[in-house]
């Protein structure tokens, strides 16, 4: 089979404190953002894009599978969340519950679907399943077409955090990111982890030693599935809208180069790729379909010259896991 | 009835598409394994160098039909030796970032200069207006798609399946450190296989111009399509995707007729029918 990450290091735990103190000083510095200056809802977006993107890292950075329809994730619990706020009225940290079980739910029937097929069938059914979804979103009345669900109300987290003060919510995104980071990480290192990388690494040989791979990848699908769509329900507090976007193929392409950027199978990666790719549209939002061009060619230089990602290359220049 | 014929002729004209495409991607597949993304760009390409060729050069209809695929073809090649070539022996899913990078790089630039309406192409004079077959009135460009269509996929399955050229691409695609062994130059047919597959998608390309008209993104969500079909049909047989794609566009026609709310979604959920019953597709070799 294939090595997605040339230098598989075992964790020792050297790697372990390294990762630690990495992580430690990203908490610190994302807590200080509001101190800086710099636009807290950019910040805001961006790390529902990492967390959205750690999702896919860890089904193919760890299980090998390249989901070409991630988006379905995001825009399923976007929906579902917008729609419970602000039809059902329910308070937010129902909202996202609902929308996180929607998602799940929908990694359960696509998973289904598709985890039986291998590498590249995998990606095209994703992708088939998650163009379905987006006609099906098209045509439901719930979520109002091409305009898509509006003025979501943001309410009271728990009754007493007023998500509409920017401050607070930006604190809330920021635990809720934090939270789905660290539970992929430990899902990482975990006994179930290893069997993941084994499956990546050489699915004929985890099958002779007697893993039921299927399931395993299953269950690292529905995982993925529903931090991606906790990514998606936090997102809709951020924008205070669900749209079609969120569920087109574009935005799954987008997932897939925000986890490239960074460094597939990296941990620290998909948040580096998602500052960068989400700066990058902040920045060139004038050039129109350029940004479109520049992505492509991202996608080609990173395929073609840097495999690894940012994080990955630097992570093989200085012999550490990151 | 009318409205059913009429359904059934779109839903084969439509066929005809997923037939091209799907079979170009079967044949890259087996030789590059690569599943080549960029195949709705090209596709897209191919009708814009038809709509250049009229509205720059005055070349029509008939040579638009020789030269597009050519032209992009050659693109492909270009493609192929100087990016796809460096991915052998990678994984696949590489081929598929690649190649969809491409696609977006080819999208991205068109839509630059061309925005997202569409750009008429008038159907050549030889092939306009219509005859009554008694039962429906076939208007003639669409019936020669159609034809032509089955044609030229009858053709490629001759010359892969039939010929000399074609035993070296069949033998090169199971063994090429054999087949090079035996002095045919496999990387030279690695790029002409690429330019085959890449002409096919252009050809369909002008051919659906004076139908679909000409807009940058013509390609985009029919290479989806084309990739459920492809999971539907699988990649191992080459008459399996002539099959499968016309039969889909059929299918697809119906729905149309009978429940015009999921005549886009009908192929998708067909798709996981399909996986759910034979996961591993109509021609069953697994992969």
């Amino acid at each position: 089979m294939s090595a997605l990450t040339d230098d598989t290091l075992p964790m020792t735990p050297r790697a372990m404190r390294d990762e630690m103190i990495v992580f430690a000083v990203m908490a610190a510095l994302l807590a200080a953002v509001p101190f800086t200056g710099i636009y807290p809802f950019f910040v805001m977006q961006a790390l529902c894009f990492a967390l959205l993107a750690c999702a896919f890292n860890l089904l193919i950075g760890y299980g090998g599978l390249l989901s070409f329809g991630h988006a379905m994730f995001l825009g399923t619990a976007g929906y579902v969340s917008a729609h419970a706020l602000k039809v059902w009225g329910l308070p937010p940290e129902l909202g996202i519950v609902v929308g996180v079980a929607a998602a799940a739910l929908l990694g359960l029937v696509t998973g289904y679907v598709s985890i039986k097929r291998q590498g590249i069938y995998f990606s095209m059914i994703t992708l088939a399943l998650s163009q379905l979804l987006y006609f099906l979103y098209l045509q439901a009345p719930f979520t109002h077409g091409e305009d898509g669900i509006q003025g979501i109300p943001q309410g009271h987290l728990f009754g007493i955090f007023d998500l509409s003060k920017p401050l607070v919510l930006y604190y809330v995104v920021l635990v809720g990111f934090l939270a789905g980071f660290l539970l992929i990480y430990r899902t990482i290192n975990s006994p179930f982890g290893e069997v993941l990388k084994s499956i990546r690494e050489n699915e004929p040989r985890a099958i002779s030693l007697g893993y039921k791979t299927d399931q395993y990848k299953m269950l690292a699908y529905v995982l993925s599935g529903t931090l991606a769509g906790f990514a998606g329900s936090l997102k809709v507090f951020v924008a205070q809208n669900a749209s079609l976007t969120d569920v087109h193929w574009s935005m799954s392409g987008e997932i897939v180069l925000m986890t490239l950027v960074g460094g597939l199978g990296t941990i620290f990666g998909p948040v580096v790729g998602a500052f960068v790719i989400i700066a990058m549209q902040q920045y060139l939002a004038g050039f129109g379909q350029w940004v479109t061009v520049i992505q492509g060619v991202i996608f080609v230089s990173c395929v073609l010259l840097f495999r690894r990602g940012l994080v990955g290359e630097l992570a093989h220049l200085l012999r550490r896991s990151l | 009835m009318q409205a059913l014929y009429a359904q059934l002729l779109v839903g084969l004209i439509n066929g005809s598409f997923y037939a091209l495409l799907s079979l170009g991607l079967a044949v890259i597949f087996g030789m590059l394994n690569i599943i080549n993304f960029a195949h709705g760009a090209l596709y897209m390409m191919g009708a814009f160098v038809a709509y250049f060729l009229l509205n720059l050069g005055g070349i029509n209809y008939w040579w638009a039909l020789i030269i597009a695929p050519v032209v992009v073809g050659v693109f492909g090649m270009i493609l192929e030796r100087t990016m796809l070539q460096w991915l052998a022996g990678l994984d696949h899913l590489y081929g598929l970032l690649l190649t969809f990078g491409i696609a977006l790089i080819v999208q991205g630039v068109f839509q630059n200069y061309f925005g997202s309406s569409g750009l008429p192409y008038s159907i050549p004079d030889q092939l306009k207006g219509g005859v009554n077959l008694g039962f429906m009135f076939l208007p003639i460009y669409r019936g020669w798609v159609v034809i032509f269509s089955l044609v030229v996929c009858l053709a490629t399955w001759f010359l892969i399946e039939k010929t000399q050229l074609g035993a070296y691409l069949r033998a090169a695609t199971e063994n090429p450190t054999l087949v090079r062994a035996f002095g045919i130059n496999v990387p030279r047919m690695i790029t002409l296989t690429y330019g085959l597959g890449v002409g096919l998608a252009a050809l369909a390309g002008v051919l659906s111009a004076p139908i679909n008209q000409v807009r940058p993104l013509m390609g985009a969500d029919l290479i989806i399509v084309v990739f459920a079909v492809v999971v539907i049909g699988g990649m191992g047989s080459i008459m399996g995707s002539i099959i499968t794609g016309f039969a889909l566009g059929v299918i697809e026609g119906l729905t149309k007729y009978f429940y015009p709310e999921a005549s886009n979604t009908v192929v998708f959920v067909l798709m996981v029918v399909v996986l759910l019953v034979k996961p591993t597709g109509l021609t069953g070799r697994a992969a």
